[in-house]
């Protein structure tokens, strides 16, 4: 065989295995920038640090463990990590406190307007009530063109005095605390939803299931218990 | 070299061929790198698990965290990256002569074809969402099916 044919018969092989070669290098370099680098916030930054009076807090104070959601109502994830939470919730008891914080994109058409309905349903009280409910009918009101009366309707639902709740949710107070939580969100870093820190550590978006969540916690339990 | 082995060669590695066929492979091994790109970077998309999150377009977000995006548990998004390294590879082979190259090129081009009339159904009617990787991939495999069928099978 003459040197020109050995080498034609050898080149679609080296051609092939360059490209299997780079593929492999470039996706390894996209997955290591792509990957969400673990944020743990400074003592600054801590719950216990700030004020608070208008932290949307459920579960035990003495809570060995805190969980930390940066959340918007329209993503459909956080939907889907919604109930699986409150099942978590019940399941840990006294030994979880769950925080909830408002994190709405532009590119979700309601997300902002759910926002300002929880934060309105919180002024009476009711944060919490309204923040279930909101997830519950995500796939309801997410596709609606009459949202608004939506949110009216599930004020009454969850015994709201409707008229201050429309009053509330056009005022510059909930809006306040909404681009508050938005901008604490992103001094941590936080560019997706859900995002969510266990004792100050946030959760990689791969682990966020109940199984992995649960886990975390478990670790997190273990490791106030040792120390 | 015995008539018989010399033929068999002939079969595998046929040397000569019209110059347009091996352009023409050579244009789908190309136009398949681009495929290959795009479903790469879905694939790291999905081990990274930026799909399991909102932040980026809704509408991909939909797409691409939907049940359909995943076939017994691995990303479809892998499923392309495979299936277009395997039309880069075949493609390759067929632009140098393997006459066997070509029959797996077209199979796996004419199956890869039928996916994304799937996928588009799944994201006209059943999502009601469309992801702009997911079009650009369509329209590359409506490229690639095209230059298959329109190439002669046999040189």
């Amino acid at each position: 065989m003459s040197s020109s044919k050995a080498i034609k018969s050898f080149l679609p092989f080296v051609i092939i295995g360059v490209v299997a070669a780079l593929t492999i290098t470039i996706g390894a370099m996209l997955y290591r920038a792509k990957r969400v680098a673990a944020v743990t916030m400074s003592k600054e930054q801590t719950v216990a640090a700030q004020a608070t009076g208008s932290v949307h807090v459920r579960g035990s104070v003495d809570a060995p463990v805190t969980l930390e959601e940066f959340g918007d109502f329209q993503c459909p994830p956080c939907g889907r990590l919604a109930e699986p939470l409150q099942q978590i919730e019940k399941d840990y008891g006294s030994r979880l406190r769950v925080i909830f914080r408002n994190f709405p994109f532009t590119t979700h058409e309601h997300a902002h307007e759910a926002a300002y309905a929880a934060e309105a349903a919180g002024l009476q009280g009711r944060f919490w009530e309204m923040h279930d409910l909101l997830y519950r009918e995500q796939a309801a009101w997410a596709k609606s063109k009459e949202v608004q009366t939506l949110f009216e309707a599930y004020s009454g639902m969850i015994h709201l005095d409707v008229e201050r709740f429309k009053k509330d949710m056009a005022s510059e107070r909930v809006k306040e605390k909404v681009e508050s939580d938005r901008k604490r969100g992103e001094a941590l870093g936080v560019k997706n939803t859900p995002t969510i820190f266990i004792n100050n550590e946030s959760v990689p978006p791969t682990s966020l299931n109940p199984t992995a969540l649960r886990a975390a916690i478990d670790a997190a339990l273990r490791e106030k218990k040792g120390s | 070299m015995p008539s018989q082995s010399k033929s068999r060669a002939q079969q595998s590695t046929a040397i000569a061929r019209p110059r347009g066929t091996v352009i023409v492979y050579a244009v789908v091994a190309l136009i398949s790198l681009a495929g290959l790109a795009d479903a790469t970077y879905l694939t790291v998309q999905n081990l990274a698990g930026e799909t399991a999150v909102c932040g980026g377009s809704p509408d991909c977000f939909r797409v691409l965290g939907s049940v359909y995006s995943k076939i017994a548990g691995i990303p479809v998004a892998a499923i392309g990256t495979v299936a277009y390294f395997a039309v880069f590879t075949f493609a390759t082979f067929a632009a140098f002569g393997y006459q066997r190259a070509r029959t797996f090129l077209a199979v796996t081009v004419f199956m890869m074809f039928l996916s994304t009339l799937w996928f588009l159904y799944v994201q006209a009617f059943l999502l009601h969402a469309f992801c702009r990787f997911c079009l650009f991939s369509a329209a590359i495999t409506f490229l690639l099916t095209g230059l298959v069928v329109a190439t002669p099978q046999r040189a």
